[in-house]
């Protein structure tokens, strides 16, 4: 009986053997890269939602700040997502009769709470509280992107640790005046970098070994 | 490949949905009630533990006598029967069926608080939040939601409202008026105090005269006005 394997086929054993190496370095890069793509993270998603609520129309066209229906962003962990109260304190009289707002109407009927679908949904083993980024210069914009552009509201950040940290360990670049915070159209000065350090320490914004230690966000 | 798939494999997300309750996440059953809230409304008549609403001046804007609370702590001045349930009811008597003396009859006159340049800030800060959408930057009531077709608010230049003492203003904020809601869970009451400040310096400003302004700023009148929406001017503060 010959053998199976000619003398020939060593060099496919040997390819492989150094190629194994590459294959499993490209199948780890893959996981990472899908980890990052929006497929992934849902990022540029809009997601389904009982009504069709257009931020571009309320924040955008209409110009309402952020906080009239956000209320607890300065003050609270959560932004808050707006009672069916606030939302009937323009539409009990305009657009009142929409198909459209069907929903909130019998909401507001009912006492029925609005099953909205949250976009930006941290895992729960995340600690995030809106007041203390708020307070401390970072922007509606910088984590949310343009609101007052998206019709149908998604999220634009991929939300993984490493565009957390990317802001953690250096928070300079994304700092603004305490009046610019719940501006949408604020754009970084050219002196940013002198700016952000001086807000920096305006602010009291702890070491960057504070911002990245592991118990700021897992606690 | 085999290998990946057995990483894979251990990618479950029990860590990310925790079993707990966060804001606004819907649960299926919270002790008895299934209505889908984890949050639950508050019972009636709670109050925040960091104010216990003893000082109903500044709680209602309404003189203690005319308040209406706590009906056997109020003293006896309380029976004047039609008056005060109109001042204490302001969405029964519109359009003047009363003289302006007796629908602000009851009302707080004086500013509860010690009101600072900084109260007066935050008080234009939060006007342009909560009250500019409707009663507009300056206060003329037309605001963008007006424009949208919502009942136009009175101006609150008109001689009326300028005579409103702020007491007025603060139970239209808390309890709401004709077609405005209230804005009794969005602005806190010390905050309605520092708003209505603001508006006693819009109402200021809308009947000023060369007078009012201090001599060094005289030389500003005379120049061309600045490219300044509302919203610049808040960046240049």
């Amino acid at each position: 009986m010959g053998q199976i394997f000619q003398r020939s086929t060593n060099f496919i054993s040997r390819i492989s053997i150094f190629g194994g190496v590459f294959f499993v370095a490209l199948i780890i890069w893959l996981l990472l890269e899908f980890n990052r793509s929006s497929y992934y993270t849902q990022a540029f998603f809009p997601r389904e939602q009982p009504v069709q609520f257009s931020h571009k129309h309320h924040a955008g066209d209409d110009g309402i700040d952020c906080r009239y229906c956000h209320t607890s962003v300065e003050t609270e962990a959560f932004a808050g997502i707006p009672p069916t109260k606030t939302c009937m304190n323009c539409h009990s009289q305009i657009w009142s009769s929409s198909p459209y707002l069907e929903p909130v109407r019998e909401s507001w009927r009912t006492g029925k709470s609005i099953n909205w679908t949250r976009v930006h949904d941290l895992p729960d083993f995340v600690y995030f509280n809106h007041s203390i980024h708020v307070n401390k210069g970072v922007g509606c914009s910088t984590c949310h992107g343009r609101i007052d552009l998206m019709p149908l509201t998604y999220q634009v950040a991929s939300l993984n640790m490493e565009w957390c940290l990317e802001c953690h360990r250096n928070p300079e670049p994304q700092l603004r005046p305490k009046n610019a915070i719940f501006k949408m159209d604020w754009e970084a000065p050219p002196n940013q970098q002198q700016e952000g350090a001086r807000l920096r320490r305006e602010y009291n914004i702890p070491s960057t070994e504070v911002l990245t230690s592991c118990s700021t966000c897992h606690r | 490949m085999l290998a990946s798939l057995t990483l894979l494999a251990g990618c479950r997300q029990d860590m990310h949905d925790q079993p707990k309750y966060i804001p606004l996440r819907p649960v299926d059953q919270v002790g008895t009630v299934s209505d889908g809230r984890s949050a639950r409304p508050l019972v009636e008549g709670a109050v925040p533990r960091d104010d216990a609403r003893n000082d109903i001046e500044f709680y209602t804007g309404k003189l203690r006598n005319f308040a209406g609370l706590n009906p056997g702590a109020v003293p006896a001045g309380r029976q004047q029967g039609a008056n005060q349930a109109a001042a204490n009811q302001p969405g029964t008597n519109q359009q003047g069926q009363n003289s302006p003396a007796q629908q602000f009859q009851g009302f707080v006159t004086e500013f509860p608080m010690p009101i600072t340049a900084a109260d007066l800030d935050r008080g234009e800060e939060r006007f342009n939040i909560y009250c500019s959408v409707c009663h507009g930057l300056s206060g003329d009531g037309q605001g963008m939601i007006v424009k949208r077709g919502f009942k136009r608010p009175p101006s609150y230049h008109e001689d009326r409202l300028r005579q409103a003492p702020v007491g007025y203003f603060f139970d239209v904020i808390t309890n709401g008026f004709s077609t405005m809601p209230d804005y009794a869970s969005q602005i806190s009451p010390r905050d309605r105090w520092r708003i209505i400040s603001y508006i006693r310096a819009l109402q200021l400003s809308q009947h000023a005269t060369e007078a009012d302004v201090p001599a060094d700023k005289l030389g500003d009148l005379s120049k061309p006005p600045e490219k300044a929406t509302g919203k610049e001017g808040e960046h240049e503060r």
